[in-house]
């Protein structure tokens, strides 16, 4: 098959990019979205010209590096996969296909097609752990976990953070990816101590970047690991229980200090 | 009081009132429809409900105080409703300050992505509504007799494009409430499996209904069946 290309050029960061046409000639309908990518850059780089720069690692949907916007789709369209995963088949012979990189504030143009998505480690690094004492793994049943808390711990942690929800969304919020992440600590009693402080630095930071939520459902329709907006309410919910707790706490500070505090306070 | 602030800060807070506002506009439209029903009871009905909502709470409460506490409530609501939408459709589009060559909505509803121009038609609605049938302000050429609400609003609905306001901007306002209705859910965190089709049907059902009341005031006079 035969396609027409509308890729958006950018030389560098903070530079003006362009969208350039290119010929897709004799495409396999079984090559990934990246594979054909691949060959319309080998044909680039025998004319001496400059191959389209992308990210890529797995090729399987499990690393979150390839992401694109595919015809005004993040990933393109055929939802749940990552754009490693989308194949040429679900192209039509002639199709004009326009290629685009994530578009938002927090996610700067490196170069072509390839983005910045540091900004989301800004998030995770804000509170998307749990700290724990270093040493021998603990056994693993010494804390029961129910089945099904542990697979929605897992529709969460699914999560190959490719910022697709960001680009996808129209508000450039990050409200998907900091909710699975919060969630998939938070459903869990490991992550029961740090629970709303988690949320509250986390949703801190990531507002610092990103828009905010109007619930259009765009992210969960485009995230290739088919994420639920449900967490997204989970992690409101959880913010707001935060804030009436108190912001920064999770435990209520003690009445007295010290046993002599106590003592004093009774005579 | 500061936990207050830091949470009507973040937008997520902002989310929460504007559900919490968006969920007492909506208890009180749906009371405002519900009472204007009585113009089909004819115009002695109509007449004397407005005359209640003059001496409503009384004689616990002085008159028309009941009245002035649910317009102030009503003026808090939107006021917060407006600033938080404001503040955070200006933090959205600072968020995406390059637009796509082109884009798709695979899942965003027309009512979703018409939420803010909505509110605006709503609110210029709200704006002329107030002058025409509380104030009385001479906004079109009907007559305004005061204490007789009957009268002024089949005068009113009697001009075509008085009636066509009111019919599109009370469809704007049902898009409005259609995805504001379920929307108020997720930002208030209200989301359990057992409950969540509930939630579309609840915001379907209600846009509907309130919707269709609404229009068919200005279509009954129109058509001839209140006169």
């Amino acid at each position: 098959m035969n396609l027409t290309l509308h890729v958006w050029r950018q030389k560098a960061r903070n530079t003006t990019g362009q969208f350039v046409t290119y010929k897709a000639t004799d495409v396999s309908p079984d090559a990934s979205f990246l594979e054909m990518l691949d060959v319309v850059n080998e044909t680039l780089i025998e004319k001496g010209e400059e191959p389209i720069l992308f990210e890529h690692d797995c090729r399987e949907g499990i690393c979150g590096s390839c992401g694109m916007m595919i015809n005004g789709v993040a990933h393109g369209p055929i939802g749940g996969t990552a754009t490693c995963q989308l194949h040429m088949r679900h192209f039509k012979d002639g199709d004009n296909i326009r290629i685009e990189p994530w578009r938002a504030r927090a996610f700067p143009v490196i170069k072509d097609l390839v983005v910045d998505r540091g900004s989301l480690d800004r998030i995770i690094q804000a509170g998307g752990y749990i700290s724990v004492n270093t040493g021998n793994a603990p056994e693993a049943n010494m804390i029961l976990v129910p089945k099904a808390v542990q697979e929605l711990s897992m529709d969460a942690a699914a999560c190959i953070q490719c910022g697709a929800c960001v680009a996808q969304c129209p508000n450039g919020a990050a409200q998907l990816f900091t909710s699975a992440k919060v969630a998939h600590l938070g459903v869990l009693p490991q992550g029961q101590p740090e629970r709303y402080e988690r949320v509250v630095k986390m949703v801190e930071v990531m507002e610092e970047m990103f828009g905010s939520c109007t619930n259009y459902g765009e992210c969960e329709a485009v995230c290739p690991k088919e994420i639920s907006i449900d967490f997204i309410a989970r992690m409101n919910r959880d913010y707001l229980v935060a804030q009436f707790r108190g912001p920064r706490s999770t435990i209520l500070p003690p009445l007295f200090n010290t046993e002599e505090e106590l003592v004093t306070n009774e005579t | 009081m500061s936990w207050l602030t830091n949470f009507y800060r973040s937008a997520v807070g902002k989310k929460a009132v504007m559900a919490v506002t968006g969920v007492f506009l909506f208890g009180w439209i749906f009371a405002h429809m519900v009472g204007n029903l009585k113009l089909y009871l004819g115009a002695e009905h109509l007449n004397e409900y407005a005359k209640w909502l003059r001496v409503m709470g009384s004689p616990a409460m002085p008159n028309s105080s009941l009245l002035w506490l649910a317009r102030a409530a009503l003026v808090v609501a939107t006021w917060l409703h407006v600033q938080a939408a404001t503040q955070l459709t200006l933090m959205n589009r600072a968020a995406r300050p390059i637009a796509y060559g082109e884009r798709e909505y695979p899942a965003a509803t027309y009512a979703a992505r018409t939420m803010r121009w909505g509110g605006v038609i709503i609110i210029l609605f709200v704006i002329y509504h107030l002058l025409h049938l509380t104030l009385g302000v001479h906004v079109n050429p009907a007559p305004f007799i005061e204490g007789d609400p009957y009268h002024n609003v089949v005068a009113g609905f009697q001009i075509w494009w008085v009636s066509a306001f009111y019919i599109i901007a009370n469809l704007a306002l049902g898009l409005h409430l259609y995805h504001g209705l379920w929307s108020m859910f997720q930002s208030l965190g209200l989301n359990t499996p057992k409950f969540n089709a509930w939630r579309r049907n609840f915001a379907t059902a209600f846009a509907a209904i309130i919707t269709a009341a609404n229009i068919s005031f200005p279509l009954a006079v129109m058509l001839g069946f209140v006169r």
